[in-house]
């Protein structure tokens, strides 16, 4: 898959958008200037309600921007589309499909024939730990098991891009660093872009290459962490000095914006 | 339990490590069905021991012509309508009436979920259906089927299709702001989800919409068919020639009364009996619905 690792790039020009008409618009995003590489893991963190997940329904097709120029790679987004995969929170697997189908789903919009989708989403799931649970619906899983067959649906369909909103944030602490663990290997191994949307200073230390700080709403960027820390991390790293010396400073600059917020504007 | 886990460690053990604890926790929930086996039998010889217990007492009360405010003395005792369910088989019109009375639901009802249902689909899912279709419809909605008796005997050539159309209204309603509900209810992301693993118009609405809205139109077809019944039974006992309202109403009016109590437990069976076929059929289709997971 060498073509892949050149694929992925993210380009957001002076991107504005806004909701609703009148007086009772509310702008979410204001000139946002963002460009992702190819195969770079970049989180973006705001205090809540700031409007970070709209950045990812604008990348994912189905939030209109305002204003700007929003690209993957030299196409504008217009409408979702499946070479931009989506991780949501929770609750978006079908209840009414297996595990197996759930994965099988992005194959068969796609026209791949059923022999070849069932292996497909065998393969998957099996290297995920679900080998035991195709035939299992949604509800008989854990929230940290769910929440890996989503990874796998969308993984499945090799997008270039993955688009995370806080995927992991209705785990218990062990479950989602051992899902953030399962996410940095499938990332060091697929070469996909992540854009992954999180309120955990921790997260998004210990996962990107970069984070992006957010103001409170109307978002706009306030600054950039390059995250400088050896790979392949591992939980060890989360008590590093070089990680706390950081994260001190993240949380800080997170810290702000968040006092900023609760004052009456 | 905390233990120093190495550097390097492959996550996907973590993961395969994971999802065996998760089994093991799954498989003790199985633990203890033979306690709650005893209890059922307890709470089932309590229900049967009440039911033995009100029928003593009306079999009391009928024989002994009890008349303060309830009066017995016309009323059949269980006994005599025992014996009325005894003669049934010498009374070959009797399964007449249960068979065209079935025939009028099943036609009126499948008639009443196949335009209900599609109708609902289109008014959930499309706001150009919505606004064109639900008004009209709501204006008709308050309206009881009963209330449509009279006129349906003028609307049709024939007191046959004038009862199924009674069924068909009574089915209509329930079963179409059922679906409109379901549509509705769908969680806005597994459409968005969809669409991002590149799904068109067409796999949504298949894939999506129709299985979404799925256990709302079986509450819907379930209610509908009760609502059904009871159009039914109104109709053939105002301007029946046939059917189990007519044969319940006949009994009155000739004085043989304990047929009025074996043509209504006869109806409560035929309800009891459509209803638990629309649930058996319920669960054949939605294997993956749990009602109480839902409120977990």
């Amino acid at each position: 898959m060498t073509q892949s690792s050149a694929l992925g790039a993210v380009a957001l020009h002076g991107v504005d958008i806004h909701f609703g008409e009148g007086k009772t618009a509310v702008q979410a995003l204001s000139g946002i200037d963002l460009r992702i590489e190819p195969g770079e893991f970049v989180s973006i963190l705001g205090p809540s309600g700031c409007g970070k997940s709209t950045i990812i329904g604008a990348l994912a097709g189905f939030t209109p921007i305002t204003s700007g120029e929003l690209r993957v790679d030299a196409e504008r987004v217009t409408a979702p589309g499946p070479e931009r995969g989506v991780v949501f929170q929770q609750h978006t697997l079908f209840p009414w499909k297996t595990v197996a189908k759930n994965v099988e789903f992005g194959l068969k919009m796609r026209g791949v024939r059923r022999a070849e989708r069932e292996q497909k989403a065998r393969e998957i799931l099996s290297s995920m730990g679900l080998g035991e649970f195709l035939a299992h619906y949604p509800h008989q899983l854990s929230g940290g098991m769910q929440q890996r067959v989503n990874l796998a649906r969308v993984l499945v369909n090799r997008p270039r891009v993955i688009l995370m909103d806080e995927p992991f944030c209705s785990l218990d602490a062990q479950t989602r660093l051992q899902m953030q663990e399962l996410l940095l290997s499938l990332w060091h191994e697929l070469h996909m872009t992540v854009v992954f949307v999180t309120h955990e200073v921790d997260e998004a230390l210990f996962l990107s290459d970069r984070v992006i700080v957010l103001t409170r709403r109307p978002a706009r960027i306030k600054s950039e962490v390059p995250v400088d820390l050896p790979r392949p991390r591992t939980r060890d790293l989360l008590t590093s000095p070089e990680f706390v010396a950081l994260k001190r400073r993240t949380l800080q600059l997170l810290l702000d914006e968040t006092s900023a917020s609760a004052k009456p504007s | 339990m905390e233990s120093a886990v190495q550097g390097g460690v492959a996550p996907r053990a973590n993961a395969a490590a994971l999802s065996a604890d998760e089994a093991a926790l799954s498989i003790s929930a199985t633990h203890g069905s033979s306690a709650r086996l005893s209890k059922r039998v307890a709470s089932v010889s309590i229900g049967a021991l009440s039911i033995a217990l009100w029928l003593l007492l009306w079999q009391l009360a009928s024989v002994h012509k009890w008349n303060f405010f309830f009066r017995f003395e016309n009323i059949p005792a269980p006994t005599e309508v025992a014996a009325a369910f005894g003669e049934l088989y010498r009374a070959p019109k009797f399964a007449a009436h249960v068979v065209s009375s079935v025939r009028r639901i099943f036609l009126g009802f499948s008639l009443a979920a196949g335009l209900s249902v599609v109708l609902g689909l289109l008014i959930g899912r499309f706001r150009i259906a919505a606004q064109s279709l639900f008004p009209p419809l709501e204006i008709l909605r308050p309206i009881p089927a009963v209330a449509w008796i009279p006129l349906a005997i003028l609307l049709f050539a024939s007191a046959e299709q004038s009862m199924v159309f009674i069924t068909f209204i009574g089915a209509f309603f329930p079963i179409l702001l059922s679906t409109i509900h379901g549509v509705e209810g769908i969680d806005r992301r597994l459409v968005y989800a969809s669409l991002t693993l590149g799904a068109g118009p067409i796999d949504v609405f298949r894939e999506v919409i129709l299985p979404g809205a799925l256990p709302s139109i079986v509450t819907g077809l379930s209610i509908g068919m009760g609502t059904s019944w009871f159009s039914l039974v109104t109709a053939e006992m105002i301007s029946g020639q046939f059917g189990i309202g007519y044969y319940t109403w006949e009994a009155y009016t000739l004085q043989q009364y304990p047929k009025i109590v074996l043509g209504m437990i006869t109806i409560g069976l035929l309800g009891m009996g459509s209803s638990l076929l629309i649930k058996w059929v319920g669960r054949r289709f939605m294997p993956w619905f749990k009602p109480d997971a839902s409120a977990a």
